[in-house]
């Protein structure tokens, strides 16, 4: 009887939904389509189109001088822009040959972490947002304008940042700097512990967001997840340690994982990144303060520009900044491909150089691109509103998607 | 095992397994580079998948590149592979003329390499037998060209509200 019942529900043509979730929603952080085919309230399937902030990074870059490309890179993943920016550098100074300071490290160091503290700081409250709860995105947001503060006094802008230089930072940390960081760095623990009150152990965020959009590890594996979003799967994968750059390896930090893959565990992975960034950058400046004082760049003529009073009185200093700005610097040809831990995972720029002024190919592996596939199969089975935290706990940034 | 050792090994393991497919190697800056034969590199990424000395089982990224002067070998097309437990990494390269720009598709085994795949074509031409969904990513669908080969400009000469020839790029 039941066999007979099962057969004829079997023959029963279902009509499927689609449900466009269109370019322009509030929920998307970005702009990204999706169309989904669905079954009443359960997603069957998705079809994404992206390409809509498409600004063709990689045909710019055959047609711009190496110190010239780093603008480009900010406008990746936007809500880190000092990691894009210093791994195009630390590629650059790969091809070259350039040895950067330990002074300079450290550095680069503080501003790659608190690039990173702010990326997850806008993913971790954007997820309460995507569950209704405003209060603390609200609050933790004050904690990325201090961080802007400090960008503003070190390069002059806030989101796009372009700091830093091939061979070094523009500028030394000046007082007001190291005063905005002390202080950042004494206000952020109770505010992020604030946060996490509302959010971590909350009975209705936990139950909106366990088990929503799981993927496992070897899934994950499988589709090159990196970042966060393998941590939350189970691998713990970081090029920070793997492959260390910037003197990462004298840091003492562990790696946050953990086990379903689904939007919780990456909200806790982000948690956890968050308070280690902290460790680092406290790390950091007690190494600073060993290091001897006034450092800000690796001793390259050829590359790094000489400060203006030099340009006016100075011969040599006038030939060197003549030929950086008109591009007649001697570049090794050659390819490299280095790789840093941004804020969504492994990003890399596979660089080939041809002797000329400009890069013969500049492709840039951005880690949104190639985790953001796997979301079909994430969504695959639940419902609309678990698609929507999905999306947003993947921390897609259109972006660095679209390059 | 350091880049030289990795080289070596890698190396050897190839010409035994594909003779003539395997065409030369060397090592750029810190990458064993590898440059196979169009016809055999799925099979070779395969191989090095399911060996269990090696086994690189994460696709880092893949990358075309066109080389316009090489005639005959216009386009090529890059792998980055990666063994996450052992922290190796090495790269593929194939190299196949303009005029005939098929590559069997990675998708059977990594899943990542179907945007990957796309974002080739979209940008080179590079036609995948056997993907499931080839078509435009980035682009939109009805631009007839590849825009990523050397031939094209940066800009496609259609605007009329700015004049480049004054301050041309």
């Amino acid at each position: 009887m039941s066999n007979d019942k099962n057969t004829n529900t079997d023959l029963i043509e279902k009509d499927y939904t689609t449900l466009n979730l269109g370019p322009t929603h509030p929920a998307t952080h970005g702009i990204f389509q999706n169309v989904l085919k669905m079954d009443g309230e359960i997603i069957m399937d998705s079809e994404s189109t992206i390409g809509y902030i498409h600004r063709a990074f990689e045909k710019l870059a055959e047609r711009r001088p190496y110190y010239q490309i780093t603008p480009i890179t900010d406008r990746m993943n936007y809500c880190s822009s000092p990691i894009n920016n210093m791994g195009w550098h630390m590629t650059v100074e790969k091809l070259v040959g350039i040895e950067i300071p330990k002074r300079v490290q450290y550095m680069r160091v503080i501003i790659m972490e608190l690039a990173r503290i702010s990326d997850h700081i806008i993913c971790n409250s954007v997820i309460g947002v995507d569950t209704g709860a405003m209060t603390g995105f609200l609050y933790i947001f004050q904690m990325r304008e201090r961080i802007y503060d400090i960008y503003e006094e070190l390069c002059g802008a806030r989101l796009t940042t372009n700091i830093g230089r091939i061979g070094g930072l523009e500028r030394d940390f000046t007082p007001k700097a190291w005063d905005f960081l002390d202080k950042f760095l004494k206000d952020f623990p109770p505010a992020l512990k604030e946060f996490e009150n509302l959010l971590m152990r909350n009975r209705i965020f936990m139950d909106r967001t366990i088990k929503c959009g799981p993927i496992s590890a070897e899934r994950a594996l499988n589709y090159s997840f990196s970042g966060p979003n393998l941590r939350a799967a189970g691998v713990d994968y970081d090029v920070r340690v793997m492959n260390p750059y910037s003197s990462y390896e004298e840091f003492d930090f562990i790696i946050p994982i953990g086990t379903n893959g689904d939007t919780y565990d990456r909200f806790m992975v982000r948690e956890g990144e968050m308070w280690e960034s902290v460790k680092i950058i406290q790390q950091a400046i007690e190494k600073i303060k060993k290091e001897p004082t006034g450092i800000f760049h690796a001793d390259v003529p050829e590359f790094f520009l000489p400060p203006k009073e030099e340009v006016y009185n100075n011969m040599e200093a006038l030939i060197y900044h003549f030929k950086i700005v008109m591009g007649e610097t001697e570049i090794p040809e050659g390819e490299v491909y280095h790789a840093v831990e941004g804020g969504n995972g492994e990003l890399g720029f596979y660089l080939i150089s041809d002797g000329g002024r400009t890069p013969y190919r500049l492709h840039l592996r951005r880690p949104c691109f190639i985790y953001y596939q796997a979301y079909a199969e994430m969504i695959r089975g639940g419902m609309l509103s678990d698609a929507i935290l999905t999306m947003s706990s993947m921390n897609v940034i259109a972006g660095e998607l679209d390059a | 095992m350091d880049k030289e050792t990795l080289l070596t090994t890698v190396q050897d393991k190839l010409k035994a397994e594909f003779g003539e497919g395997f065409i030369s190697s060397e090592i750029l800056y810190d990458y064993p580079v590898f440059t196979v034969k169009r016809d055999v590199i799925i099979d070779v990424i395969r191989f090095l998948y399911n060996d269990e000395g090696l086994a690189f089982q994460y696709l880092t990224t893949m990358a075309a590149i066109h080389y316009p002067d090489n005639k005959g070998q216009e386009l090529c097309l890059t792998y980055h592979l990666h063994n996450l437990p052992k922290n190796l990494r090495i790269r593929l390269k194939i190299f196949f003329p303009i005029s005939d720009p098929h590559v069997p598709t990675l998708t059977p085994v990594f899943s990542a390499a179907n945007w990957m795949e796309r974002e080739a074509f979209d940008f080179y031409g590079v036609i995948f037998t056997g993907h499931p969904n080839l078509k435009r990513i980035l682009n939109m669908e009805d631009m007839t060209y590849h825009p990523m080969r050397k031939e094209y400009p940066l800009e496609d000469g259609t605007r009329e509200d700015k004049d480049d020839r004054m301050f041309g790029r």
